[in-house]
């Protein structure tokens, strides 16, 4: 590590030593969104069973803070219900991450909304699920 | 500790030589007088102001130093040039002709006095970003008060035909402001053979030290201050002289002037060098603004790499020691993309993914190197990261630099995904 970061430690930390890259080739549901602010593009692939996250992986064309936030949402959410999952928000990903620039917050929202992406395909490919789980207008 | 340190950034910022520190040394301590004092402290450094006017004087090939200004930077010397000159003719007019891809502080100067009722046509370039004289001609009306075109653009490297547009301005009689923040102390500097009738550059971009602008202006350009206070500076600019600072600039002027040639070749061969390494390692990476020549400057090289984003190279290359800049959204303040790479069409997916690499005279081969080496790994860790990469290998995407006639572009697939249309 250098001297000074842009980024905090675990930020950095979660940029350069990302978690969970990468697809799933069996994936239940795959969301990609853009950020039409900067450009950034997430993609974020969910493995589920009975109702639950079992494993998430991403791919990101972002800035630093963009793969750290996308690399924290897949470990946060692992586990989880999709219910749980379907309130989601960026905030837990700031959190985790120890805070990120005033500039750099719209990255978790991409992180958010790239995992909400990937539980509505989900829940469009299994629509007997669905009725149970709210999805929220977009 | 990465096993080099290579600083790629001289656009930004050069280390001051240590001739110019020693030189600036007693001007701190002993020699602390305020140049409008009349007394012994005061006279000794008015006499160290008036050596380095004429110093830049030199530097310039001003006619007198008496043209030379000094100022705070390069953003105040681009204020005083532009809202000076406006507010000093306001009776003659009221419109202003600058280049699109001007620096921010002229462009958002002129912006300032539009909302004051002045006007302003901002002349387009081309792909490489070449201003066309002629156009600057059709652009000028009988109230023009000012041209501004820089002589290289700070992002791309263009090498402005200013000789030509100086020509036009001198024809119409309106002063020609040069903006040379990226050129001066990189290539030959004359104001005569220019018509330039000011222009303005800062000593850090050439082994000098911060905190210090120059503005040349020839006497004939009637000049207003824009800051209010004392007479100094003739009345051009009120304020205490940082003169520490003057001085030591004074002498990185005088250095830069004498090796001059011997930085332009040394910088040059490496640019050729680094651009060759990077063509032949990395696929899919293209050059903005024109090829290493006479239409660049020889310092720097503006690269867009596909499929990647520029702050997580830049963030990447700093883990390995090597410093460079960036003109993506990411790493802009305002998640725009540079206004350069706008102006010049530069298609949005190869914005994101820019970097700006500017040499200096202490880069080595062994430095070009190494950043070849490095970043091509750095490319390939970044894009075996990216959604953008794997859909290009699966044909949803094409590239923009070599395309392959398949898929969407990138720009069709980010707004699909971004919920614009």
């Amino acid at each position: 590590m250098s001297d000074y970061t842009l980024y905090n430690e675990k930020v950095m930390d979660h940029f350069l030593n990302p978690r969970n890259l990468g697809d799933l080739s069996d994936a239940d549901g795959v969301g990609e969104v853009g950020a039409a602010a900067c450009g950034d593009i997430m993609k974020i692939s969910l493995k589920i069973k009975d109702g639950r996250i079992e494993d998430a992986r991403f791919k990101t064309f972002g800035c630093g803070s963009a793969i750290a936030s996308s690399s924290m949402a897949t470990e946060l959410i692992k586990g989880r219900t999709v219910e749980e999952a379907m309130s989601f928000s960026n905030q837990e990903v700031v959190n985790a991450l120890g805070g990120l620039p005033p500039v750099k917050i719209h990255c978790s929202v991409l992180a958010e909304e790239a995992l909400k992406a990937a539980l509505e395909d989900y829940l469009r490919k299994h629509p007997e699920k669905a009725p149970k789980i709210l999805v929220p207008a977009k | 500790m990465p096993p080099r340190r290579v600083f790629l950034d001289h656009l930004s910022a050069t280390p001051v030589l240590p001739e110019v520190f020693e030189a600036m040394k007693p001007y701190f301590t002993e020699a602390f007088g305020n140049a409008s004092s009349l007394h012994q402290h005061g006279l000794r450094v008015r006499d160290a102001l008036l050596k380095a006017r004429e110093q830049f004087a030199a530097f310039v090939h001003a006619e007198s130093p008496d043209d030379i200004f000094f100022t705070s930077d390069g953003t105040e010397s681009a204020n005083l040039a532009i809202k000076g000159v406006a507010y000093a003719n306001q009776r003659k007019g009221n419109h202003l002709v600058v280049s699109a891809t001007e620096h921010p502080s002229v462009l958002n100067s002129v912006e300032f006095l539009e909302k004051q009722g002045f006007s302003c046509t901002r002349v387009p370039v081309d792909r490489q970003g070449f201003v066309n004289p002629a156009d600057v001609h059709a652009a000028i009306t009988d109230k023009t008060v000012l041209v501004a075109v820089h002589q290289v653009n700070h992002d791309i490297g263009t090498l402005q035909p200013i000789a030509e547009i100086g020509k036009i301005a001198a024809e119409k009689g309106i002063p020609l402001y040069v903006d040379a923040e990226a050129s001066a102390g990189w290539l030959p500097m004359d104001v005569q053979a220019m018509g330039a009738s000011l222009l303005s550059f800062s000593p850090h971009k050439f082994y000098g030290p911060k905190g210090v602008g120059v503005l040349y202006r020839h006497r004939r350009a009637r000049l207003l201050s824009i800051l209010h206070g004392g007479v100094q500076e003739g009345g051009r600019r009120a304020g205490t002289e940082n003169i520490p600072a003057i001085v030591g600039g004074g002498v990185a002027a005088e250095i830069a002037q004498r090796d001059l040639p011997g930085r332009i070749t040394h910088t040059a061969r490496l640019q050729r060098r680094l651009w060759d390494g990077l063509k032949a390692r990395i696929p899919y990476i293209q050059l903005s603004g024109p090829e290493p020549g006479p239409g660049r400057i020889s310092t720097s090289l503006n690269i867009s790499t596909e499929f990647i984003e520029g702050e997580g190279q830049l963030l990447l290359l700093d883990t390995k020691g090597i410093a460079v800049a960036s003109g993506s959204s990411c790493v802009s303040k305002s998640l725009k993309i540079s206004h350069v790479l706008g102006a010049i069409g530069l298609d949005h997916a190869l914005a994101q993914g820019n970097l700006i690499l500017s040499l200096g005279k202490d880069n080595t081969d062994e430095d070009v190197d190494y950043v070849i080496e490095t970043f091509a790994g750095i490319v390939e860790k970044l894009r075996s990261m990216s959604p953008m990469w794997d859909a290009f290998q699966m044909g949803i995407i094409d590239s923009v630099i070599s395309p392959r006639g398949q898929g969407k572009s990138f720009a069709e697939h980010a707004a699909a995904v971004s919920g614009k249309k």
